[in-house]
């Protein structure tokens, strides 16, 4: 087999694996639009906060540190103990879930029926307020997470393709985990969308505000809901895109690389979310690699709009999307 | 009791149409412009053009020229950056390659050059329509970006990947490089946003305007009532590059007279401006210049009082900047959904109505 063929292969692989990692951040774009029409532009910056967060828990660093030192003149930085990963798991959860809360309480009640465009506005406000508000509170310095995700190579895979090909593929042991995980996020909130009573709701919510209103579903607790699980699914990813590339800023601009996703694969979706995100994964890492070289390379930051963009012109509402129907 | 439109007899159509039919408007709009062509170039120095008057012109013309699509059309587009570095490197081609034509037209082509790609990437708008086309101007946005940083053709294959702006004059005063006096780029700049804003504001009271407002709130029963969308948005596309084009050129040759493109016209360009046209007010001219003014001033403000004021560090006050800007945003948005061209209006009829509310 020629040489080429074989590092597409470990390409294509590779590509299925970020791919799964774009569809984690989409999920969370996914539940809020289809709940309430949100089209949550925070939802990187939330993955930030969360893993910002998570990271403070483990450190025990003192929030907004840097705030006191410059208002009082202080030197204070850590508590000076460790909390252990799964004890900060939980805590960052609680801090989603309230978050979830607060978001609702203070903004969307007060946008109910609003255009959504200005729904969308208001969003885009949030992450720039959670931005700063993560900075300020944890500090803006790149942070490493180690949560004890297992990473670097899988040697079993190495050693299989090694005893075929003769070449070892290269696959991080942290994307096979992401795999898993994702899977298993999807698999428990298609459960929870379709058998239990608050996402039965949650799917009513989703179908027509007002019918669900009249039967006594509660609109604000669906909301909060929904945040909380968006919250927790940007936790997942953060976790995953913090191991994986350290904590800082750059994170929150994942964000950015799952909106082609949503495109392709549809805003009211979640098989389409990760078909979408595993189409969008290989298709710019095998461009990269059969294109990159001969236009100057980093195609990645384009090709995945280019290729939502073209594929939007023929199938307006994406691969899963509703169809979209217009009265006047 | 000053402010009525009782005594003011219009004798004629023209008269009836104009933009400020109250004659304190009237006045008031003369006294800025007075002000602003005639008293302030004398009082300015560097640190005022640089600091807040050219990036509010330049803003504005950009807020103009979104708002137009956005708020007049109904075509949200996130793309802004990117059309600006159209016009960016566009002007910085034209000022190369033709050194003894004014800089006058070289930006104006720029604005022609800019709206002739958004054209192109608002072709999609006829099948995609509200977030899906957002994204989908989000393509244009970073793929002119990665065309002028890979590209060399663009920057002329300079060692740095950057583009300068040579010097340049008009009527023998130097606008661009070194040697521009503070007052002479605002003036250049200032003409522009002039121009820009009579222009708009025309285009968007005549049948245009109309036209694009029957497409933004409902293209359907816009189509049916003999509103052609292909040309309506089209047309909204094109007038929109073209504004946001001239600011695009005048922001990297009298602005800052020295670019690179990812970091100038990155992703926040595009809601740095979208957020000028919210806060603005979406299908106001006034609200343009309004957003702008508010979100040059607002930094400007902030870093004084933190930095200058209270002693803190630098990167704890840009933090808080975006605390700042993000909640006053959503501040906004809740209190006031169309922005400050709102509260505007209600403060004219209320003027209006003064001293007797009944």
């Amino acid at each position: 087999m020629p040489d080429s063929v074989i590092f597409g292969m470990e390409v294509f692989l590779n590509g299925l694996m970020a791919g799964v990692l774009y569809a984690l951040v989409a999920l969370g774009f996914v539940l809020i639009y289809k709940a309430s029409g949100i089209f949550n532009y925070a939802q990187g910056v939330m993955a930030l906060f969360a893993a910002l967060t998570l990271v403070g828990i483990m450190e025990g660093q003192v929030p907004f540190s840097h705030l006191i030192n410059a208002v009082f003149g202080t030197k204070v930085h850590h508590f000076g103990w460790e909390v252990p990963a799964l004890l900060a798991i939980a805590l960052t959860v609680v801090v989603m879930i309230a978050l979830a809360w607060i978001v609702n309480k203070l903004i969307f009640r007060h946008l109910v029926g609003q255009e959504p465009i200005i729904l969308f506005m208001a969003t885009i406000g949030l992450a720039y307020f959670l931005e700063g508000f993560g900075d300020v509170m944890w500090g803006a310095d790149i942070k490493k997470l180690d949560v004890g995700l297992p990473q670097g190579m899988n040697s079993a895979i190495d050693d299989v393709t090694f005893g075929i090909f003769g070449y070892g593929f290269f696959i991080d042991n942290l994307d096979l985990v992401a795999t898993v995980v994702a899977a298993l996020l999807v698999t428990g909130l298609v459960m929870f969308a379709q058998y239990s009573k608050h996402g039965r709701a949650m799917r009513a919510v989703a179908d027509d505000h007002q019918a669900a209103l009249s039967v006594g579903i509660s609109l604000n607790f669906i909301w909060v809901m929904v945040w909380s699980l968006a919250g927790f699914v940007a936790l997942v990813a953060g976790i995953m895109w913090g191991t994986k590339m350290g904590v800082q800023f750059s994170l929150s601009l994942i964000a950015l690389k799952a909106l082609p996703v949503l495109m392709l694969g549809g805003f009211t979706s979640i098989p389409g979310a990760i078909v979408g995100g595993l189409i969008i994964g290989v298709g710019e890492k095998m461009f990269e690699f059969a294109i990159g070289p001969l236009v100057g390379g980093a195609t990645e930051n384009w090709f995945a709009y280019m290729l939502a963009l073209i594929f939007l012109v023929f199938r307006p509402q994406g691969l899963f999307g509703e169809k979209i129907i217009e009265r006047v | 009791m000053f402010y009525r439109e009782a005594g003011d007899f219009k004798t004629s159509y023209v008269d009836d149409n104009q933009t400020f039919p109250i004659r304190f408007d009237r006045y008031r709009y003369y006294a800025v412009l007075v002000a602003a062509f005639a008293v302030i170039p004398f009082l300015i120095n560097d640190y005022w053009v640089n600091a807040v008057f050219l990036p509010f012109l330049i803003y504005t013309i950009a807020a103009i020229g979104l708002n137009i699509l956005v708020g007049y059309c109904g075509q949200v587009s996130l793309g802004t950056g990117g059309f600006m570095a159209v016009g960016a490197y566009a002007c910085y081609k034209l000022m190369v390659a033709f050194p003894e034509i004014n800089i006058f037209f070289h930006v104006i082509v720029s604005g022609g050059i800019t709206a002739a790609v958004c054209v192109l990437f608002g072709l999609p708008s006829l099948r995609i329509k509200g977030f899906y086309l957002a994204v989908a101007t989000l393509a244009a946005q970073f793929f002119l970006v990665w065309l002028f940083n890979r590209v060399g053709w663009f920057y002329n294959y300079s060692a740095s990947g950057q583009i300068n702006a040579p010097e340049r004059t008009v009527f023998g005063v130097a606008v661009t490089g070194a040697q521009t006096a503070p007052w002479a780029a605002y003036l250049f700049c200032l003409i522009f946003t002039v121009i820009c804003a009579i222009l708009a504001r025309n285009l968007t009271r005549g049948m245009a305007g109309r036209k694009w407002m029957a497409i933004r709130d409902m293209d359907i029963a816009a189509e049916i009532i003999g509103v052609n969308p292909l040309k309506a948005k089209l047309t909204a596309f094109a007038v929109s590059g073209f504004f946001v084009g001239i600011s695009g050129a005048l922001f990297f040759s009298v602005y800052l007279g020295a670019v690179e493109v990812g970091e100038v016209f990155g992703i926040n360009k595009s809601f740095l401006v979208l957020f000028m046209v919210i806060i603005g007010g979406l299908g106001s001219i006034f609200g343009s210049f309004a957003g702008a003014a508010f979100l040059v001033l607002l930094p400007v403000l902030l870093k004084n009082v933190l930095v200058g004021g209270l002693g803190w560090p630098t990167d704890l006050a840009a933090h808080l900047e975006f605390i700042i800007v993000g909640a006053l945003i959503v501040i906004f948005l809740i209190a006031e959904p169309h922005g400050l061209a709102q509260l505007w209006r209600v403060a004219k009829e209320k003027l209006r109505l003064w001293p007797f509310p009944h």
